[in-house]
């Protein structure tokens, strides 16, 4: 044990600065106590006290009373110099730092920094996010509710208000809308034009959206709703308020309702709705009657009516493969290979594929089926014709979306390419803004992968699938198209079409 | 009413993912970012009560009403009294304390050590043993200082015979009360009740509060505001750092006392005792506070904090729109610099009604007027100026009597807004010294602490229920 004890004659420091300096001090190797101060007697009285002053120094209030002790003399003639240089330091580098003004923490305070804000995007974690879309709508905001994990009561409250207020609330678990051709969630870049939206499905809203876009139509207004909105207990409170908006705006001409499997009721309604709208009005709800009979009809119904024509659904080509393609791709197929397992990262992409197989090829096993009997007891194990929306909540706990994250979807394409029922691997590919940067690639390598294990087996396996995106979109629809096409794909130009290809490749040979 | 969305130019407030944020601007959107936390420190219930009083117009009125009288306090220094004299309902037996109430078996070691010294001052008990088998007993009255118009700084410890700063806001005609300060070291606000802190107070008694009550009495008053705006430009943020406004009041009170005709060598005491503490002009600081934060309390729906306060043991906080109520959470440690010898194991948790000075709008949301204060946690004074403006997020408006030469002139920050701290989780930087746990020791450190969100998530719910039971 070492002590020192140094005077500097004249200096004045604050006594904060110098207890700072004295804590830092005190941090080093083989120092025990420091203590810089003004040399007044109550100082040296103090140190006295604390046991670290050995005799009444020759020190005055003007003088800084250095005293240090440790474990031997190089760690004090250290800690010494530390100080020496701290004391001598210029005033260097006081001038700015402290890092930049924090953003704004509220939804208020943003609007505080920026008044004009007109619309909030909430992503924040679900128990939290009603009481911000709450907040904005008493501000004044519109909002876009991103967030999952929000109670169908929350949801009624907030929509109940947004009525009230004369806002839209779209969602919650609203993944996707355009407001004003921006595109807000995962969304996708389209044309600008004269058709609207209301949908009750994110997928759904970019299926259509963008097969619009490649009719070569635009989207005035995309309105996502959440997927519960034709719920019985929300009762399509924002797809009839989007609806309203719609109809009365000047740059929409044609409008498109789209939903996830609604209550027959709300359904009725808002057809009626439609059907008094003086805008023509397309609707495709999953599974209910009436309207267009999938997501790719609905497009052309739109497409048609906003180039004032009437279609003609008969024309829409059943796929893009030719009979002979279609025998050629049945013959490479094993006698025992006589099973679909479709992979999506879409939900409504699944249930619409459900819909389309069921009548073709009998029962559909699902997590999430048609009908109560096709339900999948172990959604980790397919069985015959199975298709498993791998956004599920079953599957996302804990885990990145497989619009992000590809992992997952990747170990299921090998582990459905090893069962030797697999004839036929359905996939969608979704792009726009939010997705992977280059989902073709994740999972190009996950077929190739695939293929080996199939091959090793003597088997071959097909791949079926789409391109839910535009070649504006930050991934570009023909590049990753064409990294798919390469990996030996088979591609449509809708999920309805792979859905039918994926259905006559099986044809016979079941 | 219909959103006129689809003909207004899209400005998005983005709250959560921030690459949604890249995606509208590149797009060619306008997003503002946000730097959004789970309010109420993630507590949901209190989260949801916030949501339920973000832009309500009749809170607004009444905040507006609240922090206009706030502005329109102008707390002069009258004089000195007798505190058994003047604080309303205090009668013979009582003492006082900082903080919410606290029952004598749980408070902290300083309040106790200094309420035994108070007893043993006030000679209801000869000595230590006495005072504690009275404390005991029961037959003393504790209560808060603020339940009688009062603040003390540390313990807070105010009794019947001890002399008072007695000030009167001219604008409403409230009057507050704070104990002169006894100067560092071995002092009663500390816990400490030896003989030189008991002859202390007897002299402070006798000498001192007549000397400053004939000084003051000479001047017609001491307006408070007045010397707090000039100590803001000489550095102060009047809270923990008081060398600058102590220096102007002895400044003032000199002629005034030698004119007043008392003895030379008591008024040279009295000046030499002022000149030898730069805390002195704290406690008229912090009832300068009081009053202007009383003129503020008891406007009905109003969300502004009139008071935060500590008693050792707990962090209470009041509000303007709830009365009396105290919504209080476990007072923390302040994790601050220590004098040589002592560390955090030997602190008492966070002490004394000092705080009033934040609520105000000054010690910790004045930084920026006092660099020198920011270093109690390694900062610059680019630091401090952040922390004032930190502050401005949470608070009501900008106190332009009391500006910030760092913030161009601007006022400082006041007006504690509860639904703000809790919306944003940004809490009330509190500038403050350190006692030792045990009594007598006195003060071993000085920091700077944040107020705890339990406080003001009680609060944010409390003043929901009110709402919406009308």
């Amino acid at each position: 044990m070492s002590a020192m004890q140094k005077i500097f004659s004249n200096m004045y420091r604050d006594s904060v600065a110098l207890m700072r300096l004295s804590a830092e001090a005190a941090d080093l190797p083989g120092i025990d106590a420091v203590s810089a101060i003004m040399a007044t007697e109550a100082n040296i009285a103090l140190l006295a006290e604390a046991g670290l002053l050995d005799g009444a120094p020759d020190a005055g209030p003007n003088d800084l009373l250095l005293v240090i002790q440790g474990g031997d003399n190089a760690a004090i003639n250290a800690g010494a110099d530390f100080i020496e240089s701290a004391l001598n330091e210029t005033a260097e580098g006081l001038g700015e730092g402290g890092g930049v003004p924090a953003l704004p923490h509220s939804v208020e305070a943003a609007l505080g920094a920026q008044p004009a804000a007109n619309l909030a995007l909430i992503s924040c974690p679900g128990e939290y996010a009603g009481a911000e879309a709450m907040k904005a709508l008493r501000l004044g905001l519109d909002v876009m509710l991103f967030s999952d994990n929000v109670s169908v009561a929350d949801e009624v409250a907030l929509k109940t208000m947004g009525d009230e207020l004369g806002r839209l609330v779209m969602g919650p678990d609203c993944g996707t809308a355009i407001i004003n051709g921006v595109p807000l969630g995962f969304a996708n870049v389209v044309r600008r034009g004269n058709i609207g939206l209301v949908a009750a499905s994110g997928t759904g809203l970019q299926q259509v959206s963008c097969l619009i876009d490649d009719l070569g139509g635009g989207i005035s207004q995309a309105i996502g709703t959440g997927g519960r909105d034709l719920k019985s207990q929300v009762g399509g409170r924002a797809m009839v308020r989007g609806l309203e908006m719609l109809a009365s705006d000047s740059d929409t001409e044609v409008i498109v309702l789209i939903s996830k499997p609604p209550d027959a009721d709300v359904a009725k309604r808002l057809m009626d709705l439609g059907a008094d709208c003086a805008k023509p009005v397309v609707i495709n709800f999953l599974g209910a009657d009436g309207g267009a009979n999938t997501l790719e009809e609905a497009a052309h119904l739109a497409v048609a009516a906003a180039n004032g024509e009437t279609a003609d659904m008969e024309t829409l080509p059943r796929h893009n493969l030719d009979a002979d393609a279609v025998e050629k791709a049945r013959a490479a197929l094993g006698s025992g290979q006589g099973s679909i397992r479709a992979l999506y990262s879409g939900g409504t992409f699944a249930y619409e594929t459900m819909l389309i197989l069921q009548p073709l090829l009998g029962t559909i096993w699902s997590p999430s089926p048609l009908d109560p009997d096709g339900l999948l007891d172990d959604p980790w194990q397919s069985r015959g014709h199975s298709v498993i929306d791998l956004g599920d909540d079953i599957f996302t706990r804990g885990r990145p979306h497989p619009m992000i994250d590809h992992r997952l979807r990747g170990e299921r394409i090998l582990q459905e390419s090893a069962d030797a029922e697999t004839a036929v691997i359905l996939l969608d590919l979704v792009l726009g803004y939010g997705s992977h940067d280059d989902p073709a690639g994740e999972l190009a390598t996950a077929i190739n992968q695939a293929r080996d294990i199939a091959d090793a087996a003597g088997r071959w396996v097909h791949f079926v699938g789409f391109v839910c995106g535009t070649d504006a979109d930050p991934q570009n629809a023909a590049r990753q198209a064409e990294i798919l096409g390469h990996a030996g794909v088979l591609l449509t130009p809708s999920n309805a079409q792979a859905a039918r290809l994926a259905a006559d490749i099986l044809g016979s040979s079941r | 009413m219909s959103s006129d969305l689809f003909h207004s130019n899209l400005s998005v407030v983005n709250v959560g993912l921030d690459s949604f944020a890249d995606a509208i601007e590149t797009a060619g959107g306008q997003a503002v970012r946000t730097d959004w936390r789970p309010p109420a420190g993630g507590d949901t219930d209190a989260g949801a009560a916030v949501a339920a009083l973000i832009s309500d117009a009749r809170i607004d009125a009444a905040n507006e009403t609240a922090f206009a009288k706030y502005l329109a306090a102008q707390p002069i220094l009258e004089g000195v009294g007798r505190a058994g004299d003047c604080l309303p309902g205090m009668g013979e037996r009582t003492i006082t304390h900082s903080g919410p109430p606290v029952d004598w078996l749980d408070m902290c070691g300083p309040v106790k050590g200094a309420i035994i010294g108070a007893i043993i001052y006030e000679g209801w008990a000869a000595d230590e043993a006495g005072a504690q088998s009275l404390a005991d007993s029961g037959e003393v009255t504790f209560a808060p200082c603020h339940h009688h118009n009062a603040v003390g700084p540390m313990a807070g410890i105010v009794s019947p015979s001890m002399p008072v700063w007695i000030v009167k806001n001219s604008d409403a005609g409230n009057m507050s009360y704070c104990t002169l300060n006894e100067g560092l070291g071995r002092v009663l606000r500390f816990g400490a009740f030896d003989g030189e802190v008991l002859e202390r107070l007897n002299w402070m008694q006798d000498v001192l509060a007549r000397v400053m009550k004939a000084a003051i009495e000479g001047l017609g008053g001491v307006d408070i505001k007045t010397i707090m705006a000039q100590a803001l430009h000489m550095g102060d943020e009047v809270h923990n750092r008081n060398a600058a406004a102590t220096s102007l009041l002895i400044k003032a009170l000199i002629p005034p006392a030698l004119r007043s005709g008392l003895d030379q060598a008591e008024i040279a005491a009295a000046i030499e005792f002022m000149a030898g503490n730069d805390h002195f002009f704290l406690n008229i600081s912090m009832a300068g506070c009081k009053s202007m934060l009383d003129a503020a309390h008891g406007i009905e729906g109003s969300t502004m904090v009139t008071a935060m306060s500590r008693n050792g043991v707990e962090f209470g906080i009041r509000v303007s729109g709830t009365g009396d109520e105290w919504f209080t959470a476990k007072a923390p440690v302040v994790d601050g610099l220590y004098f040589p010898g002592y560390s955090m194991a030997d602190a008492a948790p966070d002490l004394g009604d000092s705080a009033i000075t934040e609520t105000a709008g000054l010690g910790g949301f004045a930084m920026a007027a006092s660099p020198a204060i920011v270093q109690f946690v390694g900062g610059t004074p680019a630091d401090a100026i952040l922390r004032s403006r930190e502050m401005q997020q949470i608070t009501l408006g900008r106190n332009g009597a009391l500006t910030l030469p760092a913030l161009n002139f601007g006022g400082t920050a006041a007006g504690i807004d509860v639904r703000q701290v809790a919306d944003q989780s940004v809490l009330p930087i509190i500038n403050t010294g350190i006692a030792h746990k045990r009594a007598g020791i006195g003060q071993i450190g000085a920091g700077i602490t944040r107020a705890p969100m339990e406080c003001f998530a009680k609060a944010v719910r409390r003043l929901a229920d009110n709402k919406a039971s009308g």
